[in-house]
């Protein structure tokens, strides 16, 4: 069976989630990255480090910057012409966009965001979780190429081996100009949805003695800023202290917000709506902090602390800090 | 400007979702707009209101579909069309694509195009790409911020690592995520004309297309594994030995 891997990168850097989809195919059959982009020579190593056994390249001035249609088009006359069984992008805002695009060229079908993945009669047979992780449903493809996006973490990560190689091939770069980039402006910190570890609030924080709400989550959130950042994490919010202003958007779990599966959620002031369960619950460890021994947050949790999250978590960095020698 | 704004009708995200023999099972909750759907209504509402023009509400799906066309007119929306046909009961993200693509093109010398960035149901988030695509205008998902001057939109779009902020000239299609506006709420008059508006259905024939082949098929439904974990409390004299303690477990997780 032979495999595509779209390769999801920014300016070059690719995100560890394509690694995971590269590990799937691999074990489906041969498996050959497509990289599209600019100065790729590290990442086509990468590649190759993490199992490709082909790369199939599109490396242009034209293709620096991440752009939809020419991204697109490139890939869909490369795969017209090959003709690959499968093609596999990571969820990522890029790889779910061009496979959507992709399919729309090749009149091909798509499944997107799936957890699990098998190839058997009629075709490609996945599992994904719908209505914000409450359900799963199977969903079968039969078209060739069939197209998938994978979520990330739910596939392993291969391991890296470092000097492999393998043949690069060059494909025609279709640098279509529908639209052009005019900037960036990029954000620190870990990206919710790659993060091993997510350090989350919620209406706790807006709770402090002499402290109205903004000042009470401003420091809460420091507070969980400090944990996450001795973890390696990020930090994540409920819909609530959104919706209130005071965490921006991009750090919102849930159903109408990201949909995550780190290994350690630390869920800190979150009662654990049933938006927000769906959008957290296949965390392989999940720790409650809060001050109501009622919260539902507590029937998914493994371990739970009932108390004032503004003293449990530092102290908690602090041991976490002592024990981990940081 | 002529703007349409694609809307679907979906569960409200507090809907309980189970599923029995295979099949989904959900409690009688009244359905809603998609709420991402607001948000593509309000970035619809702000650009007709900065720049002159209409915006007309479009869905796909039986009478249900009204739900979200009649909350876009209360909303501020001039008029809605629904496409729906009995052929139509099973469609893949795609053939819903050509549909929205065929009915756009029907409506003519249209500029813009607004989506919300998913459907809390199906979770795809395909769909504006693929209506773009089909229709050959560039596709700006996930803007946060819009704004069009003399035929060239700028969007800044929320991607991974920030912001990407990209220029097409019009006609393009837009998704808008939360960031954009807090979405405004329907008006009492918006609703009276919403609940007397009769709303025109366009069929597979009037759109000049086949019965869609989906490609891809739903099959069975399940439960996700449930967490069989009992909650383990940790206690303690003092936030630090109750740290020390959950600090300990963590540890011995073996995930770090």
């Amino acid at each position: 069976m032979n495999i595509w891997v779209y390769i999801d990168h920014f300016k070059g850097t690719p995100l560890p989630v394509s690694w995971e989809a590269l590990g799937l195919a691999k074990r489906l059959g041969n498996a050959a990255a497509v990289m599209l982009g600019n100065h790729l020579d590290e990442a086509v190593q990468a590649a190759f480090d993490f199992g490709a056994d082909s790369v199939l390249l599109a490396d242009d001035p034209a293709l620096a910057d991440y752009r939809a249609e020419a991204f697109a088009s490139t890939l869909s006359a490369a795969a017209a012409a090959q003709t690959p069984d499968l093609l596999l992008f990571p969820t990522t805002s890029r790889g779910r966009e061009v496979a959507a695009m992709t399919a729309a060229d090749l009149n091909a079908g798509l499944l997107v965001d799936v957890t699990a993945l098998e190839v058997a009669a009629p075709g490609v047979v996945a599992t994904r979780p719908v209505y914000g992780g409450k359900v799963l449903v199977r969903e079968v493809c039969a078209s060739k190429p069939a197209l998938v996006t994978l979520r990330g973490r739910a596939f392993p990560k291969p391991e890296q081996q470092t000097g492999r190689s393998g043949p690069v091939t060059k494909i025609e770069v279709k640098a279509e100009t529908q639209t052009s980039v005019a900037g960036y402006t990029t954000s620190e910190g870990v990206s919710l949805s790659d993060a091993n570890v997510i350090v989350s609030g919620g209406r706790g924080l807006t709770v402090f003695p002499g402290l109205d709400e903004k000042s009470a989550a401003a420091k809460g959130f420091a507070l969980l800023g400090e944990l996450a950042a001795v973890l390696n994490g990020a930090v994540g919010a409920s819909r609530a202290v959104v919706d209130a202003g005071f965490i921006p958007y991009a750090h919102q779990v849930g159903q109408t917000g990201k949909l995550v599966s780190p290994d350690l959620y630390i869920a800190c002031g979150i009662s654990g709506a049933i938006q927000h369960l769906a959008g957290m619950r296949t965390a392989k460890v999940i720790v409650a902090i809060n001050t109501d021994p009622h919260a539902p947050i507590f029937q998914v949790a493994q371990y739970g602390v009932v108390g004032d999250l503004y003293q449990i978590v530092p102290a908690l960095t602090a041991a976490l800090k002592k024990k981990l020698g940081k | 400007m002529k703007i349409v704004v694609c809307v679907k009708t979906t569960l409200p995200s507090e809907a309980q979702v189970r599923v029995e023999g295979g099949q989904l099972v959900f409690d009688n909750t009244p359905q809603i707009i998609n709420p991402w759907d607001e948000y593509a209504v309000e970035a619809a509402l702000q650009q007709k209101e900065a720049l002159g023009g209409t915006v007309t509400a479009l869905s796909l799906g039986n009478e249900q579909a009204n739900v979200a066309l009649k909350h876009a007119l209360a909303m501020g929306a001039d008029d809605a069309i629904r496409i729906g046909d009995p052929a139509l009961a099973a469609i893949d993200t795609l053939a819903a694509a050509r549909l929205l693509a065929a009915a756009i093109r029907k409506l003519g010398g249209v500029d813009l195009v607004c989506f919300g960035r998913q459907a809390i149901d199906g979770d795809s988030g395909v769909t504006p790409a693929q209506t773009a695509r089909l229709l050959g205008w560039p596709a700006l998902t996930l803007a946060s911020a819009v704004k069009i001057e003399a035929g060239q939109i700028r969007v800044e779009r929320s991607i991974e690592e920030g912001r990407q902020i990209v220029t097409a000239a019009l006609p393009a299609v837009l998704s808008v995520v939360k960031d954009f506006a807090e979405p405004r709420y329907p008006t009492f008059m918006g609703k009276r004309k919403a609940d007397r508006a009769e709303i025109p259905v366009w069929s597979l024939a009037d759109l000049g297309l086949p019965a869609p082949a989906a490609l891809v098929t739903w099959g069975e439904f399940s439960e996700p594994p449930r967490r069989t974990a009992q909650c383990e409390m940790i206690a303690g004299a003092s936030p630090a030995e109750i740290a020390e303690k959950l600090a300990d477990k963590i540890l011995a997780e073996k995930i770090l």
